[in-house]
């Protein structure tokens, strides 16, 4: 997906990546989640990406101009440091975690909203703020010319 | 336990670091978008995987939440980038220069 320079082709590549992201939710018995994530991932998000990209009329973008070689070898370094560290970390301390005892309940809409409505409730509604604030600043944005 | 943590969370991390890559690697704005998108992912996935873990329905709230910030991100982001657009008629950020000098 990353490595396309074309951006509708990456765009459908990372929602064909969002689908086998709602399949693993749904190996993990995350079920309400993985819904979830068709709907507002590949349903909402990428049409807004997708509509912002033929809007735009994007073709295929123009290579670095400057520090191309040392840019790309460097990023490509620090990224497989940070991969393999957190990788090796992994392998060999794997031994920490260790798995309480008690039977799964979680995954379903029942548990999810009584965990959202009692526990996480107030975070709930600060989330309802947000999207409100989102709104009229994306209408805001979009109105005027700035 | 049918998926080991392990794997959850190796693949939470390639997935990261796809992401961080993404943003390096691209100059267009709207990819670099879809690069952070997907590192938002690559955390839902290891916070799924963790709640399973630990028998707890508390990721998943926050998955859900993580879930209602990317939706409020991505349609402020879209409109700054399309303000941008109209005002310079490029997405290329090696060309948005505007706080450079």
């Amino acid at each position: 997906m990353v490595l396309n320079k074309n951006a509708v082709y990456s765009a459908l590549l990372l929602v064909l990546c969002f689908f086998s992201l709602a399949i693993i939710y749904l190996l993990l018995e995350a079920y309400f989640l993985a819904v979830l994530e068709v709907f507002i991932y590949a349903g909402a998000i990428m049409v807004l990406f997708l509509f912002v990209i033929m809007l735009l009329n994007l073709g295929r973008e123009k290579a670095l101009e400057h520090f191309k070689y040392l840019q790309r070898g460097l990023s490509i370094f620090l990224v497989v440091l940070f991969f393999f560290g957190v990788f090796l970390l992994l392998l060999n301390d794997s031994s920490a975690l260790h798995q309480p005892e008690g039977g799964f309940a979680a995954g379903g809409v029942y548990s999810l909203g009584e965990a959202l409505f009692t526990k996480y409730l107030l975070p709930f509604e600060v989330a309802s703020l947000l999207l409100l604030v989102a709104l009229i600043g994306t209408v805001y944005l979009a109105k005027r010319k700035i | 336990m049918v998926v080991p943590l392990e794997h959850v969370i190796a693949l939470s991390l390639a997935l990261f670091s796809t992401g961080v890559l993404g943003v390096l690697f691209r100059r267009n704005a709207i990819t670099i978008f879809m690069s952070i998108e997907l590192m938002l992912n690559a955390v839902n996935l290891a916070l799924v995987g963790f709640s399973r873990y630990y028998n707890s329905v508390d990721g998943q709230v926050f998955v859900f939440l993580v879930m209602t910030l990317a939706a409020a991100e991505v349609a402020v982001g879209l409109a700054i980038i399309i303000a941008v657009y109209r005002n310079r008629q490029t997405v290329n950020i090696d060309e948005i220069n505007l706080m450079k000098n």
